[in-house]
């Protein structure tokens, strides 16, 4: 019934991935391939790969309700709890990254005895700090409070004494008198305002980081909304990925439905055509421009090249894979959506490979161009341990809270009632020895 | 600073007397080819061929790349913690001790001339004993265990830091030899005197194609090269991109001794090596 079975298995990358960061703080970065043309590779591919998966939830969670998107509570707290723990993930990059980890609070504004040395504003990676830090806390205080509801419910019945205990203290104490109710709804209006602009600013931001920059291939002013497009993209085929595993997992078909996954395909099919158009209006750009270092960055290096095959696999990953979701009954089979949402996700990955890779390696001074860059074991082992933390967390998540918002699902039980009806009514037709059949375990 | 590319023969002595000065570190073999060698000036070789498969006629340009420090550096807006800035005087300084390794400076650098302290290249780490693993493992060559002897140390420049694991660094313009004679002129209770300072690289060049100077001094060898007598040959590395570098190149011209006809510039047509495109446009008069 659980997940966290599968739990030991999962640990193992955590452990690996541990390992790896403690050698790169010990013995130095140079232990991954990166070099003096490649400053980025793996490490902050997997920071933006992680944090546009975590746009899904806060979109589910603040857009949606916005819009009156009944749909949503089926798969609204599941996808919040992937939204902070892929956020926790993308954390570890920029943070492992760096070469001196243990001076990393130095790109926080506090009042120091340094005199004027302070931190500098005018950094895109100074923004990233701000805008990784507010999204992480406004989506963990919105997951919580929705999550308090149904804390209570559980306290209300447990069984053992232990669990009255925990789950009333997390609970904080609510009795769903009113006045809680009323306070609950008018902060969640707040959050989801807050949450709102932070879906879209957090990926703009990190966009920033490339598109402030003067390397060829990162100087664009597209990347913004490119950026957010492929960051809900992504995060809505994890979410898919995910709700597919703990829909079958912990038999919840009646509450994450075929509806619920024909939307979300519907997401995934509009954002992958926007992310198209985003890398044709790139290519067009680079010629357009008529800059020769943006046009062979784009010809000769990334199109083309000893890394032509990364590009190739994104434009199919991405632009040409989701399109077969136009078909109404690929959007509704389970099997197809779940293998195109590992599919979308390997896409994005790559997506952030090529934007940063295949523009630093060749930029503008021959002499310096590099090598063909391969990860080193520790790179991966470290992208992998953030796997571990991931579903380390989810599992941990799914045993001890409830994967589906409880008090939120009452209000669309409506819908819900109704296809238990056409249930129902299948099952009044159905013949004894059937049902007893079908029942019997 | 300006660096004549019709005098310099590539000779590396540069390259050795900014190694020597500036305590930058020997990393080994295996580092090279990773290409993690940390040296703060390079030469850059272009080869003009009049076909990109002829080679055995090519002409070789060479081009020390050093830090431009420019005056809109790519690399000082993007550093998170301000490690690095630009000082009044008009160098591009690092601060090595609030460097934080994230190398957004490196990748936002132009010219890549910023190098990063990928291992313990110098036993100057915090962290105790972090070369023998590593070495023992394959990982880097035992060469960079050279430095760690009280002995082998004293051949370290006391003025100048010998950097951490984990932080940039590159050309200073000598900033120790700067200091040091700023000082003696004040205590001389005099301005500095045009060429009273060299640069290590300036000290060593045997043909004296760099000069090193005060641009705002009218009197300076460096003020006249750029707006007297140089004036045509001037150019600036990547001016396209408007990082306005405080070192100028003054472009090579080449006497082949024949015409320099129509006829042949339509023989190399659209196949001339990129370096010869190079060199092209570095004979056009620079707009500065």
């Amino acid at each position: 019934m659980s997940l966290l079975k599968y739990e030991s298995t999962l640990r193992e990358p955590l452990v690996d991935g541990d390992y790896s960061v403690y050698r790169e703080v010990t013995y130095g970065i140079g232990q991954w391939n990166l070099n003096k043309t490649i400053g980025w590779g793996w490490d902050i591919t997997n920071f933006v790969w992680w944090v546009g998966i975590g746009h899904a939830g806060t979109l589910i969670s603040a857009i949606l309700l916005l819009f009156r998107q009944g749909w949503r509570t089926g798969v609204n707290r599941a996808a919040e709890a992937m939204t902070i723990f892929a956020v926790m993930c993308a954390g570890q990059f920029p943070i492992f990254h760096m070469g001196r980890v243990w001076d990393a609070f130095f790109v926080l504004p506090y009042a120091n005895s340094r005199g004027p040395l302070w931190v500098n504003f005018a950094s895109p990676l100074l923004w990233d700090v701000f805008a990784i830090s507010t999204y992480f806390t406004v989506s963990l205080l919105f997951w919580y409070s929705g999550l308090i509801p149904d804390f209570a419910t559980i306290r209300d019945r447990a069984k053992t004494k232990a669990r009255k205990l925990w789950y009333g203290v997390v609970s904080f104490g609510w009795t769903g008198s009113t006045k809680h109710w009323q306070r609950h709804e008018s902060l969640s209006l707040v959050l989801a305002g807050l949450s709102t602009p932070l879906v879209l600013s957090v990926h703009t931001i990190v966009s920033f980081d490339f598109a402030t920059s003067v390397v060829p291939g990162w100087h664009t002013t597209i990347f913004p909304p490119y950026f957010v497009a492929g960051a809900i993209f992504s995060g809505f085929a994890m979410v898919q990925t995910l709700m597919l595993v703990t829909r079958k997992v912990m038999k919840l078909d009646d509450y994450i439905t075929l509806g619920h996954i024909e939307a979300m395909n519907k997401v995934i099919v509009l954002t992958g055509s926007i992310v198209g158009i985003a890398y044709l209006t790139e290519l067009f750009m680079a010629w357009y421009g008529g800059s020769k270092f943006e046009y062979d960055a784009f010809y000769k290096y990334r199109i083309a090249g000893p890394y032509g095959w990364s590009y190739w696999t994104m434009m199919t990953c991405n632009v040409i894979s989701p399109q077969l979701f136009w078909s109404k009954k690929l959007r509704r089979n389970v099997a197809f959506t779940f293998i195109m949402s590992i599919v979308v996700n390997i896409g994005m990955w790559f997506e952030r490979f090529v934007i940063i890779v295949t523009s630093v390696y060749r930029d503008y001074i021959p002499s310096s161009w590099s090598v063909y860059y391969r990860p080193s074991i520790w790179e991966v082992g470290f992208y992998l341990g953030t796997f571990g933390l991931f579903f380390t967390c989810y599992f941990l998540f799914s045993k001890f809270a409830p994967v589906i918002a409880i008090a939120e699902i009452k209000h669309v039980l409506k819908t819900s009632g109704e296809s238990f009806k056409e249930k129902m009514d299948v099952i009044e037709k159905e013949s004894v020895e059937h049902f007893a059949h079908g029942h019997a375990h | 600073m300006s660096i004549d590319l019709n005098t310099c023969t590539g000779c590396a002595a540069c390259v050795v007397a900014c190694t020597a000065e500036n305590n930058v570190p020997v990393v080994g073999k295996k580092q090279v080819a990773k290409y993690h060698e940390m040296h703060w000036l390079r030469i850059d070789r272009y080869y003009a061929a009049n076909r990109k498969d002829q080679f055995d006629d090519v002409n070789v340009l060479f081009q020390p790349m050093l830090c431009q420090h420019c005056d809109n550096a790519p690399c000082e807006n993007v550093c998170p913690v301000a490690a690095t800035n630009h000082s009044s005087e008009g160098l591009n300084q690092m601060t090595y001790n609030r460097c934080i390794g994230t190398r957004y400076c490196a990748n936002n650098c132009p010219f890549k001339v910023r190098r990063f302290n990928w291992l313990d290249f110098t036993g100057a780490d915090s962290f105790p004993d972090n070369q023998q693993p590593l070495i023992d493992e394959g990982g880097m060559d035992a060469i960079v265990m050279d430095m760690n002897d009280d002995l082998t140390r004293m051949v370290l420049n006391p003025d100048v830091t010998v950097r951490s694991r984990g932080v940039i660094e590159k050309c200073s313009f000598c900033v120790q030899r700067l200091q040091e004679g700023k000082l003696k002129a004040k205590k001389a209770s005099r301005p500095l005197i045009d060429g009273e300072v060299k640069t290590a690289c300036m000290q060593a060049c045997p043909t004296d194609a760099i000069v090193f100077g005060n641009y705002n001094d009218k009197e300076s060898r460096i003020y006249k090269i750029r707006k007297e007598e140089q004036t045509k040959r001037t150019f600036y590395a990547l001016e396209a991109i408007h990082v306005l570098p405080n070192v100028n190149y003054l472009a090579k011209v080449r006497n082949t001794d024949r015409h320099v006809g129509v006829k042949e510039e339509e023989h190399d047509g659209g196949e001339a090596h990129e370096a010869k495109k190079e060199e092209k446009k570095e004979a056009v008069p620079s707009g500065h």
